[in-house]
């Protein structure tokens, strides 16, 4: 086997290896057209230099003490036409050499009828082909064995081979081109099932995680199968979540709204302050522990529709409301109400309304958390520039001196904020909602009091 | 009022009846779906208080058959789930109102007299004390034929007073009824908030006396 390098990618692998197998075919067309070439020039000289010997052998003619030798000159410029090659003869009798050069190679078997016999020698420094043909002819009565040799040098065969030679390797490169741009397409070609499916999976958004379903080669299939099943886990793994989410929110709230009941019982029929003191440090601490469990709860649920967003067109006022209709009970406890203006006609955002809702509540939620009662909480919602732009505003007690980005960190609260039960997810839960809808969230102190949190998100 | 509570948890329903009936609310607790059906087969209720996950069923699905036989007790699921999502399908199946465990009873209560309001209900929760007829559900004082409205704070401040009359609350005891941990309150809210239900007692035989250095009561002259 040869070791091919690594190829990083198939289409160039396919592409060398289509290539060095059009090479190596090329390089067989070249050298058989060649051979052939060689051979049939051979045989065509080989017929014309038999043909020549012949002749002067059959011009042979006996006589009473020798032979006569009349050379045909027709016999060597039917050679003498093929170019500017030397011609040798050499006709033996009986074994002597009667006329020619004597020192042209005899065959390897002696020639014994007209039939010519080729072969090739070295002869006066030069490759030359010979032929030779014997027959009998009578001396004197008596049948002496005489041959004929006739040997030519092969420059105008070499000419011929060379002028073959160069169509051939022209044949054979342009055999090769055309090869490497069949191979090019076919590689193409192959890949392009791959790249269409990778395109496909890449115009997916990060949370589709829907089996691929489009048809494909079936050499791509458990490849495929594989991916499906992954996705398969992944969905499974996060609807674990879901379910896990749900049943921890159930196995952590009950028992807080148990304990939290009993202190409240507790408080209303105890007259011992000492009593009534520790009672509200444990329905602090229980509504502590339930706000932050329900942030997590929340938090983790936000990042999971995120990775799992179900998005729908959706009409921002229409969320605002039901925030608003939820909180309204939780305000009016404490005179609160709100002040809210929309505009007249639809918000269309494209997003998926729980993470929306959760963002709209934790502002919400914020906004009475942190007001004294007896105010108007404002939302403001308008459009401009393609953003549906949410202002939340509140005569609550401001951000103190931290920044707006510095409470959007994980569990980080204000400095201001120590007396008031909070979980510090609160605004990490609305930036993260902000992120996953192409959104921005930025909250700062409102002139005068009270703080002013804006959610942006892109209009559909 | 009298209330129906559908909870498996045994300690939860328990320790939220014996809350409720601090109130002066009768409540009969269900463990179940058919424990529920039960109960509303031989009496009335004004309010039906639901858990979502039951050993028989799941809460939503009394919803729908509540709905569908046509009864009209108003009911508030209590979940432990504080999604939007469940809670659009909880009011979708029927519900008037859902509250996140675990509540504030102050929240309840608000809630409870939302959703009375909205129906317009049967329920009666008026009250009288001295020559004053209370009615948390519209939030109003009536003095003869004079209607004073009150704020939420003071009519809870009112509830309080009203469930004792003559008893004496401090300042913490009226705190923590009024407040809840997540409220942030100032030294003088209680202050603030007698003042104002003073003002809303003006020419009635009721008055909120100050205890020097207990706390208040409500008494009738």
């Amino acid at each position: 086997m040869i070791a091919l390098p690594r190829f990083r990618s198939i289409r160039q692998r396919l592409v060398v290896l289509l290539l060095l197998a059009a090479a190596l075919l090329s390089v067989l067309l070249f050298i058989s057209v060649r051979a052939i070439a060689w051979a049939s020039v051979e045989a065509s000289q080989d017929s014309i230099l038999g043909a020549a010997t012949i002749a002067i052998a059959e011009e042979l003619r006996g006589g009473e003490e020798s032979v006569l030798v009349e050379i045909p000159y027709a016999a060597f410029s039917m050679l003498g036409s093929s170019g500017e090659d030397r011609i040798f003869y050499r006709i033996l009798v009986g074994g002597d050499t009667v006329t020619g050069y004597g020192d042209l190679p005899l065959p390897a078997t002696e020639a014994t009828g007209l039939e010519p016999v080729f072969y090739s020698r070295p002869y006066q420094g030069e490759a030359i082909r010979l032929a030779a043909v014997g027959r009998s002819v009578l001396v004197g009565g008596v049948p002496v064995k005489a041959q004929v040799l006739v040997g030519q040098t092969r420059s105008a065969q070499a000419q011929i081979i060379a002028r073959m030679s160069s169509r051939a390797a022209a044949l054979g490169m342009g055999f090769f081109f055309l090869s490497a741009v069949l191979a090019l397409l076919t590689a193409q070609a192959v890949v392009r099932p791959v790249n269409t499916l990778a395109e496909a999976l890449g115009r997916r958004g990060p949370q589709d995680l829907r089996p691929v379903r489009r048809p494909v080669p079936d050499e791509l299939d458990p490849l495929v199968a594989a991916l499906n099943g992954l996705m398969a886990r992944l969905t499974a793994a996060l609807s674990r979540t879901e379910t896990f989410i749900a049943e921890a929110a159930h196995h952590i709230r009950t028992p807080l709204a148990t304990l939290r009941t009993h202190a409240e019982i507790a408080q209303r029929i105890t007259e011992e302050e000492e009593v009534l003191a520790r009672l509200r440090e444990i329905r602090r601490a229980a509504d502590d522990s339930s706000r932050s469990a329900g942030q997590l709860l929340d938090h983790a649920t936000v990042a999971y529709r995120t990775d799992q967003r179900a998005e729908e067109d959706l009409d921002l006022r229409g969320v605002i409301a039901d925030v608003l209709r939820a909180a309204e009970p939780t305000a009016e406890l404490k005179d609160l109400h709100f002040v809210v203006s929309v505009p007249d006609g639809p918000v269309p955002i494209r997003g998926d309304r729980l993470l929306l809702e959760s963002a709209v509540r934790n502002l919400v939620d914020n906004a009475i958390k942190y007001s004294d009662g007896d105010d108007a909480i404002d939302l403001r919602l308008d459009v401009a520039n393609g953003l549906a732009r949410l202002a939340i505003l509140d005569r609550g007690r401001g951000l103190g001196d931290r920044q707006g980005r510095d409470l959007t960190r994980r569990f980080t609260r204000g400095s201001n904020v120590a007396d008031v039960v909070g979980s510090g997810l609160g605004l990490t839960i609305v930036r993260e909602v902000a992120r996953a809808q192409s959104g921005t969230f930025r909250i700062e102190n409102r002139e005068g009091k009270g703080a002013c949190a804006i959610l942006s998100l892109p209009l559909a | 009022m009298r209330f129906l509570l559908i909870e498996d948890n045994a300690d939860l329903a328990q320790s939220v009846a014996a809350r409720l009936s601090l109130d002066g609310h009768a409540v009969d607790v269900a463990g179940s779906l058919a424990g529920a059906e039960d109960h509303l087969a031989v009496a009335g209720y004004d309010l039906i208080l639901l858990d979502i996950m039951l050993p028989d069923g799941d809460g939503r699905d009394f919803l729908r058959l509540h709905r569908a036989a046509n009864r009209d007790t108003p009911v508030i699921v209590m979940t432990a789930r504080s999604e939007v999502s469940e809670r659009i399908a909880i009011l979708d199946a029927g519900a008037d109102d859902y509250l996140t465990k675990p509540f504030d009873f102050n929240e309840l209560g608000a809630r409870m007299r939302a959703v009375l309001r909205r129906r317009a209900g049967s329920a009666r929760t008026e009250r009288s004390f001295a020559d004053l007829v209370f009615d948390p559900l519209t939030a109003t004082l009536r003095l003869g034929d004079e209607t004073r409205d009150l704020r939420n704070r003071e009519l809870r401040l009112m509830e309080i007073f009203l469930s004792a009359p003559d008893r004496i609350y401090s300042k913490d005891q009226l705190c923590d009824r009024l407040f809840s941990a997540a409220d942030a309150v100032s030294d003088n809210a209680i202050e603030v908030y007698v003042g104002r239900l003073r003002r809303k007692l003006e020419g009635s035989r009721a008055r909120i006396e100050t205890v020097r250095g207990v706390g208040y009561r409500l008494t009738a002259q």
